[in-house]
């Protein structure tokens, strides 16, 4: 084993991580499965939506956010990691207008899947209900902030991907909402359906015209496998 | 909407041009739009845009995030009350009455001629003089409804007389009166002249911060990170320059003593960070102010000036070739979470002020993405007094973990609120006996981020090693209504939250509403305990500081006060959060009935 070689050791078992590796995506790599809404690969994470908390030698720390080293002793699937992870979906889900029954991304929606997967059945905290607007001036491109859950996944993809900020946050707090770069709305913006800002939407936030359905309900990403199988399917066949 | 005229614009255009086209001066160019418009416009937002070079949407995610900033156009005078379960129990309601009396308009409105604005704002840092208020960033204290007339009276001669020249003359109640109330060690003897810099410049950088090191001087933030070796490490850090940062956000609810230091002792402040400039081999300081605290921006620039002059700052300070360090003053634009160390970076850097992931640490990662040393105005002055006195005589005040003094800010029910230096080994019976505080029902220690401390451990002592605070004391009387002082606080803490993170975003105003049914005697045994589990999780989940501790108003108050809690529930086992006839209202009053069979 090369000296600079990092193992943690993740619920007790090790797991190699590549230099410069989160302590998320070294257990992606290993096949072990952190629950995550906001990180996505392709994006530098900004640890906005807390799913992905672990204790990491003894403290909660954001797996998505947090450098492998050596030696670091990580718990991850316990019960009262998950509790407090169900909770922060019943959050969002409360925090914005999300009926999965009508919903576009039902099957194929992150937040949903996670509320199954950490055995959310209803939530418990009261709905805020907010009045928030659809912004439908794109002709391909339509955002119902009523279900953005704040993960800034668009506005990472818009700065780094495609080069535009066609997106940033807008006041704080409770209020806090998705922005767009125009007075006049998504439409007044250089945002185009190609654009990766556009494809990256965990929910159904930001959905592109004319595309929903293509894929009917009940054979959707997670109509078939539950979120994370992908991940933790590695493991599988990877040799103890 | 009309475009923006071409003189405006090339106002804006003037105050880009200011601070130099330059993005990382955001808050100051934001501020000058405020300040020359008293409202930052679509069309300003596009005009800075431009002449920074950024999209008009990442100017607009920075304006919008300040307190003091408003993107629609207000009153020309704004007046804000700070609101604090101490300006309450000092009048505060009384005083906003007398306004909105006055003014006939509510807390949030304008009046019709579009003079004035009404509105809350958060603790302003006048704990002991309350009630306060800023009006348009001057700081009115010791209000009562009697002063409201004479008040508005002058503004109005201000605003109306042209040209606006007399428009500095001191309004009734502006003043702000002296805090200390009890001088130690560190408040005692010169303040001025140039002695401190003198003993530094005597030692190198290295035995600068082996003295600061061996007096064990811990961060006075309430932190208590080991000063020296915060400036070790900036020292030994790479970077193309080096920073001196002193947090002077002091936003903590109850806390002034940073206010006192920077209005009575500047100097201390100013020499303490000269001489981190020296150790840690820093050209550049600056002084995050926080934005209530304007009105001393006049007078801290003349003592800065006054610095320069005696060679205290600029190049060759004392005479000694190659050190060169001066000191600029940030404002900021009212946000608590400022006062976090990295999201200070952020707005310092001219960005929404939210904390920043960590590691990396300031102290390589900081100002501008170099070393930077971050710490608060205390923590300065006692820098100044260890390189002028030696570390010896520091070690001789406090306990063996909590070297030197505290100042403590002390307000609420008490005859003699203010600032008191207190050796660290206080008990918090001795501060309530030196403040002459009687019939205490609980005192809030560090603010509503810190906890509520009852009687049966006030023989508890303020030291890092046991209650390790800022400083901010509110003591509040037997007869005051914990469960309703512990709702202002959480709702301060929704007010604040930076937004990023889900658990304090969604979960402080989860447990606002969960709070506001028990006070309203709405809740039941079922209800307490899923407060006590959402506090928990929100407290565990949350991003920085100001999420983790956002839940100990309800967390410390439910350990020591249950029985409070407990006298407040219905015996059900369920109760809706919503009343059904406030909920059916609407239709009660269309249809001018009460429903037949009565809800609930």
């Amino acid at each position: 084993m090369a000296m600079d070689a990092v193992v943690i050791s993740v619920d007790g078992i090790p797991v190699s991580a590549a230099p410069g590796q989160s302590v998320l995506q070294a257990c992606d790599a290993a096949g072990i499965y952190i629950p995550r809404l906001c990180y996505h690969p392709d994006l530098t994470p900004t640890g906005n939506c807390r799913v992905c908390t672990c204790t990491i030698n003894g403290r909660a720390h954001a797996a998505c956010v947090t450098p492998a080293t050596h030696g670091m002793v990580v718990e991850n699937a316990t019960a009262a990691l998950n509790a407090d992870r169900r909770v922060l979906i019943e959050m969002l889900f409360v925090e914005g207008d999300h009926t999965c029954a009508y919903c576009v991304a039902s099957g194929d929606c992150e937040l949903q899947a996670l509320g199954y997967r950490l055995g959310m059945t209803a939530p418990t905290q009261p709905y805020l209900w907010p009045r928030q607007q659809i912004d439908a001036t794109h002709p391909d491109v339509y955002l119902d902030r009523s279900r953005c859950i704040l993960c800034s996944r668009c506005i990472q993809a818009s700065m780094q991907e495609d080069g535009k900020s066609v997106f940033a946050f807008e006041g704080r707090g409770i209020v806090m909402r998705l922005n767009v770069d125009a007075k006049g709305g998504l439409g007044a913006t250089t945002m185009a359906a190609v654009d990766k800002a556009a494809r990256v939407c965990p929910v159904a936030c930001i959905v592109i015209k004319r595309d929903s359905y293509t894929v009917p309900n009940g054979r959707r990403r997670f109509d078939i496998a539950p979120i994370g199988s992908d991940i933790e399917a590695k493991r599988a066949k990877t040799p103890p | 909407m009309q475009a923006m005229n071409q003189s405006d614009l090339s106002t804006i255009l003037d105050i880009v041009d200011r601070f130099a086209s330059d993005p990382t001066r955001l808050m100051d160019i934001v501020l000058a739009v405020q300040r020359r418009f008293g409202h930052v416009s679509d069309e300003a937002i596009d005009a800075i845009a431009t002449g920074v070079g950024k999209h008009r949407v990442e100017i607009e995610q920075m304006v919008t995030f300040y307190a003091f900033f408003d993107r629609k156009p207000r009153g020309r005078c704004r007046i804000r009350l700070s609101r604090t379960p101490i300006s309450g129990l000092k009048g505060a309601q009384e005083v906003a009455s007398a306004f909105m009396d006055a003014l006939a308009i509510g807390m949030g409105g304008t009046t019709a001629d579009g003079e004035f604005s009404l509105d809350w704002t958060s603790d302003i840092g006048m704990a002991d003089q309350e009630p306060a208020a800023l009006i348009d960033m001057r700081m009115l204290t010791c209000l009562t409804p009697a002063d409201v007339p004479l008040i508005l009276r002058a503004l109005r001669l201000q605003m109306h007389a042209t040209p606006l020249a007399n428009g500095a003359a001191q309004l009734p109640n502006e003043s702000v009166r002296s805090s200390v109330v009890q001088a130690g060690p560190i408040l005692s003897g010169a303040v001025s002249g140039d002695a401190a810099i003198k003993a530094a410049l005597k030692l190198t950088p290295d035995q600068v911060i082996e003295a600061i090191t061996t007096s064990k001087l811990r961060g006075r933030g309430g932190a208590g990170f080991p000063t020296g070796m915060k400036w070790r490490e900036t020292r030994k850090a790479g970077g193309s320059e080096h920073y001196v940062v002193c947090n002077a956000d002091e936003g903590e609810p109850g806390t002034f003593k940073d206010r006192a230091l920077l209005t009575d002792f500047a100097e201390l402040v100013f020499d303490g960070m000269t001489i981190a400039g020296y150790a840690i081999g820093a050209r550049h300081g600056i002084l995050y102010l926080r934005g209530e605290y304007t009105y001393l921006w006049r007078s801290l620039e003349d003592k800065l000036a006054a610095r320069r002059g005696a060679g205290l700052l600029g190049t060759c300070i004392g005479a000694q070739s190659g050190f060169d360090f001066d000191i600029r003053i940030q404002l900021g634009a009212g946000a608590y979470i400022c006062g976090e160390e990295s999201a200070l970076l952020e707005s310092l850097e001219g960005k929404r002020g939210t904390p920043r992931e960590r590691p990396p640490f300031p102290t390589e990662h900081g100002y501008l993405k170099q070393p930077t040393v971050i710490d608060n105005v205390e923590t300065f002055a006692c820098a100044t007094r260890v390189v002028e006195r030696g570390a010896s005589w520091f070690l001789g005040f406090g306990t063996r973990q909590s070297t030197g003094t505290k100042l403590m800010s002390v307000s609420g029910d008490c005859p003699n609120p203010g600032v008191y230096e207190v050796p660290f080994g206080l008990t918090i019976n001795e501060l309530l006996d030196l403040v002459g505080a009687t019939e205490v029902g609980y005192v809030q220690m560090s603010g509503p981020s810190g906890e509520a401390v009852a009687p049966k451990d006030f023989g508890r002592t303020i030291a890092y090693e046991d209650v390790s605070t800022g400083g901010s004391t509110m003591i509040f009387g037997k007869h005051r209504d914990v469960l309703d002082v512990a709702l202002q606080f959480i709702r301060f803490f929704v007010d604040e939250s930076c937004g990023w993170c889900t658990p304090c975003r969604v979960g402080t105003t989860l447990l606002e509403r969960e709070m506001e049914k028990i006070v309203a005697g709405r809740a039941t045994q079922s209800d307490l305990r899923a407060i006590g589990s959402l506090a928990n999780t929100v407290a565990r989940m949350s991003r920085c500081g100001l999420g983790q501790t956002a839940p100990n108003p309800i967390l410390t108050t439910m350990r020591d006060f249950p029985e409070m809690y407990e006298a407040r529930l219905r015996p059900e086992v369920f109760m809706p959060s919503v009343d059904l006839r406030d909920a059916l209202r609407d239709a009660i009053d269309v249809q001018g009935r009460e429903p037949v069979a009565p809800a609930n």
